[in-house]
């Protein structure tokens, strides 16, 4: 899927560059604690001197669960426990940046590990606006779980 | 070492209770409390409570008697109760008051907290795709723990089994049933690897404490049982909690780890010391993270002690003994104080039919919750 022909779900949480989908974080000038999504001051040092940062597409797997009920709306966009399908969540290690919590798009046990290689993509956000994305991680192709 | 100790303590049985409010179920427990120390309501000098949900904890001196005491109300999270006790054991200890009341009561609603994005500094968007659950932290945190400890399904269901089987003699739980590890293994699965009979619901409940210290702790009626330290702390950066939409690789031990090491040095106790602990089982793992989290054991030793039993009321170290969250709910203003009314029935030898054997001398009580507090308590004979 890709974001030209989509709505984000929120300003300032992911961007196409160059040709990429990326996330955009936030790194402290100071002393380089990145943040996702970016903020305004530094949660390590209290800086207020931040950038934004383009975060890694490929990380590993750092923990999983699988969100086997319908939660309650609201906050959840979906408010229709009787056609609600499980979904994964997990925490994605991006090497040397920040752990992010994203939805999975595989939301079977025995397809998911702490440690596997996933990439970033889009998925459509639960609601009713069938244009509207958010972001995820896949299992990379060809890994085995 | 402290001069404060508990004289005296008060339920009210947690559960569901229609028609009977927090502020009701506060004062029965005060003045059981109240009747448990011998202590005249005139008598108390200072008094500290609070709930989460069901109201302001001083509106309960008008059903106890308008004596003008100072009365601090505590609003805390989950650390409410915990905030109240630490507050009285400050004021006795600074000798401000000699007796002092705790109380901590909750009443919620059915069915699973609903915490909205906006309360907690995140956008809809993170609640509207579906990762405002506190279960699924809780899932995701002992799934992390699991692969790096080598800790298995069957011990998260033999947390929950023993839970049930103390809550089984407790009268004053909510849920008596006994469940086999098999039963709890396969109810539904609500967030893998936990299953619903390996979660608290919200509850309701109230517990007070009679505290003293001095000469009106020596001349208490009953056997005193000390209350050597009250520490408490709130994250670090780095420390994996709930509702975090990314959090550092750098990271950071959990608040429990220097609540407890605060609460131990204080007390001049060590963790080896223990003799049995009430600790925060909002869910199975959570008991199982907690308990070397608290230095009670090592990381990953907890597969072989709870699988050889040393947790169970017959065990080295009995944890949970009258059946913890998962059997007695989590009325959040209450819990805490549940952990140290629990402790002084152990410590005097008053618990019953779950009365763990033998001598035991020091107790521990810890409670966690979000977005990442922590309290510890040491007590002792
Ligand atoms: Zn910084």
């Amino acid at each position: 899927m890709s974001l030209a022909a989509a709505r984000p779900i929120a300003d300032g949480l992911f961007v196409e560059a160059g040709g990429e989908l990326r996330l955009l974080g936030s790194e402290c000038d100071r002393c380089g604690a990145v943040t996702f999504p970016g903020q305004a001051s530094c949660p390590r040092c209290t800086s207020t001197d931040v950038s934004d940062r383009l975060l890694a597409r490929r990380g590993t797997l750092w923990t999983w669960t699988i969100q086997a009920f319908a939660p309650k709306s609201p906050p959840y966009a979906v408010d229709d426990p009787e056609a609600f399908e499980p979904y994964g969540v997990g925490y994605v290690e991006l090497p040397g940046e920040v752990r992010v919590e994203a939805r999975l798009t595989v939301a079977d046990p025995d397809q998911l590990r702490t440690g596997m290689a996933m990439e970033l993509t889009l998925i459509p956000a639960p609601g009713v606006e069938p244009d509207v994305v958010t972001y995820a991680f896949r299992p990379v192709d060809g890994e085995a779980p | 070492m402290s001069d404060v100790g508990v004289i005296g303590i008060g339920i009210h049985p947690f559960g569901r209770h229609p028609g009977v409010s927090g502020l009701d179920m506060a004062a029965v427990a005060a003045r059981r409390a109240l009747a448990d120390a011998g202590v005249r309501w005139e008598e108390i000098e200072f008094a500290a409570g609070g709930s989460d949900a069901a109201g302001n904890a001083d509106t309960s001196v008008a059903v106890l008697g308008l004596t003008g005491i100072p009365f601090i109300n505590v609003k805390n999270g989950c650390a409410t109760g915990a905030s109240a006790l630490a507050t009285a054991h400050a004021m006795l200890s600074a000798q401000t008051a000699d007796v002092a009341l705790v109380v901590g009561f909750d009443k919620h609603p059915p069915g699973a907290f609903n915490p909205l994005p906006e309360d907690w500094g995140l956008g809809a968007w993170y609640g509207e795709t579906g990762m405002m659950l506190t279960t699924q932290f809780f899932a995701m945190k002992i799934q992390r723990y699991m692969s790096e400890h080598g800790i298995t399904a069957s011990t998260l269901a033999k947390v929950a089994a023993k839970a049930f089987r103390n809550g089984a003699s407790n009268p004053n739980a909510w849920r008596r049933k006994p469940l086999s590890e098999q039963e709890i293994l396969s109810s539904r699965m609500l967030n893998h690897p936990l299953t619903q009979y390996m979660f608290c619901s919200p509850g309701e409940g109230a517990v007070a404490l009679v505290l003293a210290r001095g000469q009106r702790l020596r001349d208490a009626a009953s056997r005193p049982v000390y209350l050597r330290s009250v520490a408490f702390r709130t994250r670090r950066f780095g420390s994996f909690e709930v509702f975090s939409p990314s959090i550092p690789i750098e990271s950071a031990p959990s608040p429990t780890v220097e609540a407890a090491a605060a609460a131990f040095e204080q007390a001049g106790i060590g963790p080896d010391d223990v003799d049995i602990a009430q600790l925060q089982d909002t869910e199975s793992g959570a008991e199982i993270m907690h308990l070397a989290e608290s230095g009670l054991c090592q990381h990953g030793e907890q597969e072989l002690l709870i699988q050889s039993g040393a947790t169970e009321l017959s065990g080295r170290l009995p944890v949970n003994t009258d059946g913890g969250c998962l059997a007695n709910g989590e009325p959040i203003g209450a819990s805490g104080l549940r952990q140290v009314h629990e402790i002084v029935l152990q410590l005097r030898g008053e618990a019953a039919e779950r009365q763990a054997p033998g001598p035991r001398r020091v107790g521990f009580t810890q409670v966690y919750g979000a977005p990442g507090v922590s309290a510890c308590a040491v007590l002792s004979r």
